[in-house]
């Protein structure tokens, strides 16, 4: 609406036709889709995803039953494509129920971090002086160890399992985004728009709710995005470790770790849980970066 | 610039004493009582007491924390349970080890990320450029631990060219820059070197691209410079950035050599942590942290002073 018409009986203004200029989302969205790299990233990981959902149900074997004649056949025998693991499993059907748990601890961790990292990056952004003091130092102190040996250190502390990997990772990953959510929510925190809402008495949450959010969360996001395939890859190395999912759950990096004794008899079949690993995390990546340049954020 | 300095090392003690915390508080969030990988099942009473007193676990968190920073300060990080040798001689041991590894990794990986960088900042969105940038993609997803044991089956299994595990004949504590050891090394530092490489290359190729852009590049070729002597202009100005990028790396490295040590049996850090974790043996396992990240603190700040030396502007 053009501020010039308020005074104007609408009734003598000219029909114009009003042509909506497409929306910031709608823009990101037409960019994404043109983008042929991007589009080949989300196509393979909805195929994961959809391996994860319903990989249980179409196994050609069932995962979990071994059998001490026939461990580690070589790859293209018959009844086991992808022959079978040091138990005599058969690796097809292993790796496709694998992608449930191994996409879900590579995930899991990051959406608990987005949410609760937002959290605690806006209050600080938004607050300024000293509770943003106080909060960011506190972040400091968790940058100042290598992601890699935080993860490592707090499983080792708390014990294998699901559970403390999950606890250990989102915490890894709570720090960098909160860190990213302080530094885009002190940029609007100082802007006009800003401003006026304060001028006219709405209370900070409101402000935040209505005018920060929608203006912080996309960067928070792709950020997050971002960290995704990190997670898959120290979620699989805390597995591979021996601190993650216990046998004889599949899942590829604790898989890795049991096939590491065949790497002489069968190398390729040791080697394909990391496959799975790889594709999973380029995916991730590469839609990752395509986002980011459809939303046209830099650094 | 003496100012920066003083703010500079300030600004790190509290981080220092956060660092401390966080190493202290590892060991009281474990699950279960620390002494009971030493203890035996049907251990009396008495000596349960006698024990949590010699290692202090009796007093009170505040005062078991005070005391063992005041210790670490002079180099003491307390007893191994498992081994009942001293935490600190061993952690230094393992450090030497890992910090070779590491050193040689971020120097492959610097070199190579550099020539990538390079390449692919001078030709931007040249089928090179795109080659460049798509390996710096592979070098950032792949999982390094299975790389380590895709070259294992390669370089050892199938090609028997390189030993797949150890540290060479002499063992961790006669390393000698001779071929015997060398070779021991080149696997697991070719895979640790596979992430710095991408991370180099990334920032380098953008450093590049945004000095050609810049004006006085023009400048030089206007004044007639050689192709030569305009690309070591652009060396001079990515310098200190990617000697930044570099030296963080290495601080990640040393951090995140567990993985890799597992793989190759390396006897570094990360083989230290791997052995404290699953005989449960705390002070280790807090001591081998706490030293890793302190150093990391220090490499920080070491690289933050190097770049404000190269390049005063920083210090504003």
């Amino acid at each position: 609406m053009n501020m010039l018409n308020i005074a104007v009986d609408p009734a003598k203004v000219p029909a114009v036709a009003f042509e909506r200029s497409p929306g910031y989302w709608q823009t990101v969205l037409r960019r994404l889709l043109r983008d042929k790299v991007a589009m080949v990233a989300a196509f393979v990981i909805l195929l994961l995803v959809l391996l994860a959902l319903f990989g249980g149900m179409i196994t050609p074997a069932d995962p979990y039953k071994s059998s001490m004649l026939s461990r580690l056949k070589p790859i293209g025998t018959p009844n086991f494509p992808l022959g079978t693991d040091e138990l005599g499993r058969d690796m097809l059907s292993r790796l496709m129920v694998g992608a449930r748990l191994s996409l879900f601890m590579g995930i899991t961790p990051v959406v608990c971090a987005f949410i609760i990292g937002s959290v605690i990056g806006i209050t600080a952004g938004y607050a300024g002086g000293y509770v943003n003091t106080v909060i960011m130092r506190t972040i400091d102190v968790f940058y100042a160890f290598p992601s890699v040996l935080l993860a490592i250190a707090l499983s080792g502390a708390l014990g294998a399992g699901i559970t403390n990997s999950l606890i250990s990772l989102t915490v890894v990953f709570i720090p960098p985004i909160a860190r990213v959510a302080e530094s885009v929510t002190t940029q609007i925190r100082t802007r006009d728009f800003v401003e006026a809402a304060r001028a006219s008495g709405a209370n900070a949450f409101t402000i935040v709710r209505v005018h920060v959010l929608g203006n912080v969360l996309g960067p928070i996001f792709v950020y997050a995005t971002s960290l995704i395939a990190v997670a898959m890859i120290l979620a699989s190395g805390l597995s591979f470790l021996g601190l993650g999912v216990k046998p004889p759950e599949p899942e590829w990096g604790l898989m890795l770790n049991t096939l590491r004794t065949a790497i002489y008899t069968q190398p390729w079949i040791a080697a394909l849980p990391g496959v799975m690993i790889f594709i999973t995390s380029i995916a991730f990546n590469l839609l990752s970066d395509g986002l980011r340049s459809a939303m046209e954020i830099k650094g | 610039m003496l100012q920066f300095l003083i703010r500079r090392v300030l600004y790190t003690l509290p981080i220092m004493l956060g660092v401390a915390l966080v190493c202290f508080a590892l060991v009281h969030l474990a699950p279960g009582d620390p002494l009971v990988s030493i203890l035996p099942p049907d251990a009396s009473q008495q000596m349960q007491q006698e024990l949590r007193k010699l290692y202090g676990f009796d007093r009170s968190y505040p005062e078991q924390f005070a005391s063992w920073v005041w210790r670490a300060m002079q180099g003491d990080l307390g007893t191994s349970i498992a081994s009942n040798r001293p935490v600190s001689a061993e952690v230094l041991k393992a450090v030497g080890n890992t910090l070779r590894l590491a050193a040689m990794a971020t120097l492959i990986g610097f070199v190579f990320g550099c020539l990538f960088g390079f390449v692919a900042g001078y030709f931007q969105n040249s089928w090179v450029d795109k080659a460049a940038s798509f390996t710096s993609v592979l070098g950032v997803s792949v999982p390094h631990y299975w790389l380590g044991m895709v070259l294992v089956i390669i370089f050892s299994s199938i090609l028997m060219w390189l030993p797949a595990s150890g540290a060479g004949p002499g063992g961790s504590d006669q390393w000698k820059w001779n071929w015997e050891h060398i070779k021991h090394m080149l696997l697991p530092a070719i895979t640790m070197s596979v992430i710095p490489m991408g991370i180099i290359a990334r920032t380098v190729r953008a450093l590049v691209a945004e000095i050609l852009a810049q004006e006085f590049v023009v400048g030089l070729r206007a004044k007639g410079l050689t192709d030569v002597g305009v690309f070591l202009h652009v060396v001079k100005n990515a310098a200190p950035t990617a000697l930044a990028v570099m030296g963080l790396q290495l601080g990640y490295l040393l951090g995140g050599s567990i993985l890799i040590e597992t793989v190759f049996a390396w006897p570094g850090t990360g083989f230290l942590l791997n052995s404290a974790i699953f005989q449960r043996d705390l002070p280790l396992l807090q001591g081998t942290i706490l030293v890793l990240a302190m150093f990391f603190v220090v490499l920080n700040l070491v690289v933050d002073v190097v770049q404000t030396l190269l390049d005063p502007r920083i210090a504003r």
